[in-house]
């Protein structure tokens, strides 16, 4: 797999990092390399193999639905970059410019 | 005299019940030890010495008082910085969550708070558990004790440093791909990746969340054996808890070794990159063993050699989804943007390193459309693979073995500029983290360097007790000092 900087700077849209012009050079050249040597587990036969995610047998989990004390919202927000009223404050999201 | 920095957990708390010694007392040894030597190694990223004295003053009294005091009162601990310490500054090595302090402990924190261990300290690591030098923390390198131009491996290198320059006798690593175990080979240290599972999770913070697992690091197999004792347990806030609980391990420890079933696994010790110094002590270790009266025999296990390339799809795409968090909203740094997006984007650009960036991209694009069943879907279907590879070698043996790494300890900078000679690293922890089964660092000698050689000894699911118990008939065999030294080496340049 060989990327474009195209590719990467989609990518890195999607993962919410303003790459500098430098680190999408770089990042073109080894994420070329990883992925080709990842890219190898598709040389495994895998035709009726199910996939794993957890090696013990454990299904859905349940619990009782009992009330409990939860965190205070003083508590929540106390280590937020920026909160008003005991809520998260972040820049305007509706109306933005697409 | 021994000083009380170079005794096990388990001799200091003989020291204690014979009150030898108070808690107070050992405490402050630590402590001061720390405040000596570890401006050499930077294994710590803070110290919280009022706390830990205040928890040892506790724990004196109740001892004076006869009241209870837990399994591990008064031992001095150190935390890997990437679980959750109420109050306590927690950054996972990351610019991102500088001077963070979580609202609550992590299971693991307050299941060893509750054994009277003694934090004493939060210990470095590769940011996000993302590394295998310690060389990728945003704020400073951690040095091997037994070589100060060398790194103790990683992503556990400041809890691996701590404990082998004798800082702390028990520290808490977590284990992704080979975190505990790699650095614990490097340092010369005890190092166990539990089945997963078996250690809440529960304010550890997440890399890859179907294989992140915490465990001990020690310099004996017995202190080992009674920290994952202390730790583990079913917990209510982890889903992916194991309800079962881990069987007793102390009681089998002394059992030895004889007619036990130990398979070499050929494909490990037949690898190129292998050092001849790694490979030579590997073998005596298991010569050793069939002399004890192990029956070692061969085994295949064919698609571990598949195991890094799965790795690097599973354990990225789960960073990248994990690390979404980090968008500048709840916790930790954010920076100005005009919009919401680039206030976001402009954060993680600023907040996380090289490593981190580079296996978030790894993951969202082997997650992006298109892209999914091919990349992340067929790992985990190797992943199935790898599984019943291991399965089919425990129908024939109780334990396997392997070196825990290819290499011994490197120098600081050398494998920084190569991200995948880096990953190869972990080439024979991986395919038991795929596992998910336990497997464990055991010291089994030095090199021509004198850097030290760890021996990799695999078990199925939740059999800690029989892989602990060829680790201690070993241990007690091979009589390894862990003690750092050489030219170069903490006990030297401290001197």
């Amino acid at each position: 797999m060989s990327l474009s900087t195209d590719d990467v700077r989609h990518v890195a849209r999607l993962a919410r990092l303003a790459l500098t012009d430098d680190e999408v050079q770089a990042l073109r050249g080894q994420l070329s390399d990883i992925l080709a040597y990842a890219e190898k587990v598709g040389e495994v036969a895998t035709a009726n193999v199910p996939p794993t995610s957890h090696p013990y047998p454990l299904r859905n989990v349940w619990r009782d639905d009992e009330p409990r004390p939860s965190l205070p919202p003083a508590e929540a927000v106390a280590a937020a970059p920026a909160a008003q009223d005991g809520r998260f404050s972040v820049p305007r999201i509706i109306g933005e410019p697409v | 005299m021994t000083p009380l920095t170079r005794h096990s957990a388990m001799g200091l708390r003989q020291l204690l019940e014979r009150r030898e010694v108070s808690a107070v007392e050992v405490v402050q040894a630590h402590l001061d030890h720390i405040a000596a030597s570890d401006g050499h190694l930077s294994a710590f990223l803070r110290v919280t010495g009022e706390q830990a004295l205040a928890h040892a003053a506790d724990v004196d009294r109740r001892i004076t008082a006869g009241e209870p005091t837990g399994t591990l009162a008064g031992v001095p601990l150190a935390l890997k910085d990437v679980l959750a310490t109420r109050g306590i500054e927690t950054t996972c090595g990351s610019k991102i969550l500088e001077s963070y302090r979580p609202p609550y402990d992590a299971t693991v924190v307050r299941r060893l708070r509750e054994a009277d261990a003694i934090v004493v300290g939060k210990t470095n690591m590769d940011e996000f558990a993302m590394g295998s030098s310690c060389e990728n923390s945003a704020f400073f390198p951690t040095r091997n004790p037994w070589d100060l131009e060398r790194v103790p491996g990683g992503s556990s290198g400041g809890s691996v440093a701590a404990v082998a320059a004798g800082h702390v006798p028990l520290a808490i690593g977590t284990d992704t791909g080979g975190s505990i175990r790699q650095p614990a080979a490097f340092t010369g240290l005890v190092g166990v990746k539990p089945t997963y599972g078996t250690v809440s999770r529960y304010g550890l913070i997440a890399f890859a969340s179907s294989l992140d697992q915490a465990g001990p690091i020690a310099r004996t197999v017995t202190d080992a054996a009674w920290l994952l004792e202390a730790m583990s347990g079913h917990d209510p806030l982890d889903s992916t808890s194991i309800p079962e609980a881990l069987p007793g391990l102390r009681g089998t420890l002394e059992a030895g070794v004889d007619g036990l079933r130990v398979g070499v696994v050929r494909e490990f010790l037949g690898t190129d990159g292998l050092q001849a110094g790694v490979k030579a002590r590997v073998t005596e270790a298991i010569d050793r063993l069939a002399e004890l009266g192990a029956d070692v025999v061969e085994v295949s296990l064919p698609h571990a050699v598949y195991g890094v390339s799965a790795y690097y799809l599973i354990a990225p795409s789960e960073c990248s989804s994990n690390l979404s968090r980090y968008d500048g909203v709840r916790y930790g740094l954010r920076c100005d943007g005009s919009t919401a997006e680039a206030m976001m984007a402009a954060t993680r650009e600023a907040g996380f390193g090289a490593e981190v960036k580079r296996r978030i991209m790894i993951g969202t694009y082997a997650l992006s459309a298109g892209y999914y069943d091919a990349y992340y879907a067929q790992a985990q279907r190797v992943r199935t693979l790898i599984l019943r590879d291991f399965a089919a070698a425990h129908e024939r043996c109780d334990v396997l073995v392997s070196p825990t790494a290819p290499t011994t300890a490197f120098r600081l900078g050398d494998k920084v500029s190569d991200p995948l000679a880096m990953y190869l690293n972990d080439v024979f922890t991986i395919p038991s983290s795929l596992a998910g089964s336990p497997a464990m660092s055991l010291p089994v000698g030095l090199d021509d360097d004198g850097l030290p050689v760890g021996l990799q000894i695999m078990a199925p699911v939740l059999c800690e007790p029989v892989m602990l118990r060829v680790a201690r008939a070993l241990e007690s065999d091979l009589g390894f000092d862990p003690a750092p030294r050489g030219p170069n080496s903490l006990t030297e340049v401290a001197a």
